[in-house]
């Protein structure tokens, strides 16, 4: 065989995935798994309507409530109108289309990303497709996942598929070892700090590498969570015994003999020793230090050591200009010691088991600086509820931070977690972009679960590691 | 299997709306993603940049009376990154906007705009200055895209525009709206589940 003339885990879920090709010229790809929430569904549910269709494989797809959901005062009506109607919307669409739905009364309710892999329903070498452009999130199992528009809900309801164009993949290496203090968000940060928000554009991210392999799931779920804010429509991990091990026992994960059966056909899915790539980056994860976003893209980032970049030092300065009249500070400066007003620890990005027991071990037998507002708000009721077994919100609670139930909160503010004016967040969601957390004029500094919580006890961004030293 | 409109030629005058990477919570903000339909979007693009905290209108292109009733969308690099939602760009279009011209779009973005009908194509970075410049400086002048022609003409001149195939195709012949052809093909989709082992061998 031909040196580089394997296949990758892409090109493979692909093949096996494609129906047709279309008069458009794009293929028409099977679509495994599909998982709905409140925000960009009803429209599709009332154009299925218009059009007179039903759901093609109404087993295919799981709803829940997360973006628009109260995370303190959860009794119904909510006090919000509009979140009200649209979580009825839901209700009755589920209802009616014969869809299984995890509301608010159910121990599986949580935000969608969290919950497909917490229930085994995310596997390899499926393909999934979900209206919120953090869909790239499952491809840590190994499956081509990726986020869509409305119209394209409507699409794999009534035909469990899609109209797509191939990407192509980019394998992006990263060697070394993570030093203590340095979290998968500050490796992700990272690549799309070198790589640019648009770098992936037309790309599937495959992560790789010494640091990928060690990874836990979790780990890799963040890694995977944002390629799209490096513009790649889906990242992945090809599947290992650390992914089989994290499904087996799981609620909707094969069972026995057919486990064994699934473990050879994921196995089978993983890009080849030999795959060809389109493109390969090759990173060292051993220099990366924890890292904090400094502008108004997930891409403009610094470690924690570094001073400001001036925006002479980017290819579109203006974009840098107008980040830096946005956030209020001085290029050339340190970025360490910024006050903060607010702390959110949550969001698809860090909000899982891991990344409370991550925050947890700098909070313990500290305080929230007095003046700072500071939330932990679990990614599922499910990971609340193993939180509290562990006595994590106890940790957080006396240490002055609220402990909320299972939503989006301050990740896209659509629920009453908002920044007021130009408060600033330490923040281990995924988007800094202006007005993203609520507030016109707010500030969002992206980091990891540690580094937030950090910020909260001090009130300023600072290193975490003077906090595990 | 039927076509919607065929979307062949957009003719009518511009706005420019500057910047590189403008995400898509600029275009729409996530309170107004809490409305049940898209009915009422056409009243929110880029809203927190056109109106400050009383409602009272900031300078922005898309308030500049001397741009009222312009229908293409003149953009740098990047646009539309950020979130998957569609509410984007039926704020867009429901604004008035049937085409965008730009550097580049992102990739979730561009895919919705097809889906209704809105052409995103692209232009490099010097000519899509001039244009902007040009509907600045004089924004009576009329700017005619031909998707079948790839061409973007205005007076005398004549600018050849990229747009992937598969836009253009489902744009110029009518399928645009994928829903009837992906349905035409649902025995197909049947039997590509039969195949797939979690579809069938060892499902969970
Ligand atoms: S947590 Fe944030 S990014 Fe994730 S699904 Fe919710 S709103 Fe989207």
């Amino acid at each position: 065989m031909a040196q580089n003339s394997g296949r990758t885990l892409y090109d493979k879920i692909w093949q096996s995935h494609t129906i047709d090709i279309l008069p458009t010229g794009q293929t028409q790809l099977f679509i495994g798994l599909h998982l709905i929430h409140e925000i960009t569904t009803a429209p599709a549910f009332d154009m299925l309507r218009e059009k007179g269709l039903k759901i093609a494989f109404p087993e295919r797809t799981f709803a829940t409530l997360d973006h628009i959901v109260p995370t303190d005062m959860r009794a119904r009506p909510f006090l919000d109108s509009q979140a009200e109607e649209l979580t009825q919307a839901l209700e009755k669409n589920v209802a009616q289309f014969g869809v299984e739905f995890f509301g608010l009364d159910s121990d599986k309710q949580g935000i969608v990303h969290v919950i497909g892999p917490q229930l085994g329903l995310t596997q390899p070498g499926m393909t999934l497709a979900c209206g919120d452009s953090h869909t790239s999130t499952h491809g840590a199992f190994g499956m081509l996942a990726f986020g869509i528009g409305t119209s394209q809900v409507r699409d794999v309801l009534a035909t469990q598929s899609l109209a797509m164009d191939k990407l192509k993949v980019r394998r992006i290496n990263v060697s070394g070892t993570l030093a203590e203090g340095v979290y998968a968000k500050d490796v992700i940060l990272n690549i799309i700090r070198r790589l640019g928000v648009a770098g992936g554009k037309g790309f599937a991210y495959e992560y790789g590498g010494a640091v990928v392999e060690k990874m836990s799931m979790e780990e890799r779920m963040t890694v995977c969570n944002m390629s799209i804010e490096g513009g790649a429509m889906a990242g992945y991990v090809n599947p290992d015994e650390t992914t089989f091990a994290f499904l087996k026992g799981r609620e909707f994960a094969p069972k026995g003999a057919d486990f064994e059966q699934a473990v050879a056909y994921w196995k089978s899915v993983a890009s080849d020793p030999n795959a060809r790539y389109d493109d390969v980056v090759e990173m060292n994860g051993s220099e990366i230090e924890p890292t904090v976003t400094w502008g108004i893209n997930p891409g403009q980032a610094v470690g924690i050591s570094e001073k400001l970049p001036l925006p002479e030092e980017f290819a579109d300065p203006e974009g840098a200009r107008k980040a830096y009249e946005h956030m209020g500070w001085q290029p050339g400066k340190p970025i360490l010691g910024t006050p903060v007003d607010v702390a959110f620890i949550g969001s698809c990005t860090n909000s899982r088991l891991s990344d409370l027991r991550a925050a947890a071990k700098i909070v313990k037998g500290r305080r929230v600086q007095s003046g700072v507002r500071a939330l932990v708000v679990p990614g599922s009721a499910a990971v609340k509820a193993l939180a509290e077994k562990e006595g994590l919100d106890r940790i957080f609670t006396q240490a002055g931070f609220e402990w909320r139930e299972a939503g989006c909160s301050m990740c896209l503010a659509m629920n009453p977690d908002k920044l007021q004016g130009r408060e600033i967040c330490a923040s281990s969601s995924n988007r800094n972009f202006i007005g993203r957390q609520g507030s016109p004029g707010g500030r969002t500094i992206l980091m990891s679960p540690a580094m937030a919580a950090a910020a909260a006890l001090s009130g300023k961004i600072v290193d975490v590691r003077e906090y595990l030293r | 299997m039927s076509a919607d409109a065929k979307i062949v030629k957009v003719a009518g005058r511009a706005v420019p709306v500057r910047g590189n990477d403008i995400d898509t919570d600029r275009i729409i903000p996530a309170r107004y993603l809490k409305e049940v339909t898209f009915a009422r979007m056409g009243e929110y693009p880029f809203f927190d940049e056109r109106f400050d905290a009383a409602g009272k209108p900031r300078p922005h292109p898309l308030n500049d009376p001397k741009h009222k009733g312009a229908s293409i969308l003149f953009v740098n690099r990047n646009f539309g990154c950020g979130s998957s939602r569609e509410h984007a760009p039926q704020a867009l279009y429901r604004f008035g906007i049937h085409a965008i011209v730009g550097e580049s779009f992102a990739a979730i973005f561009a895919g919705n705009c097809v889906m209704m009908g809105l052409p995103t194509v692209t232009l490099g970075s010097a000519e899509i200055e001039e244009l902007m410049r040009l509907a600045e400086s004089r924004p009576q002048t009329v700017f005619s895209l031909d998707l079948e022609a790839k061409s973007l003409s205005f007076g005398e001149r004549q600018l050849r525009f990229d747009i992937p195939d598969s836009h253009r195709n489902a744009l110029i012949s009518g399928f645009w709206d994928s829903t009837a052809m992906l349905h035409a093909n649902l025995d197909k989709v049947r039997k590509v589940a039969v195949g797939l082992p979690y579809m069938t061998a060892f499902r969970g």
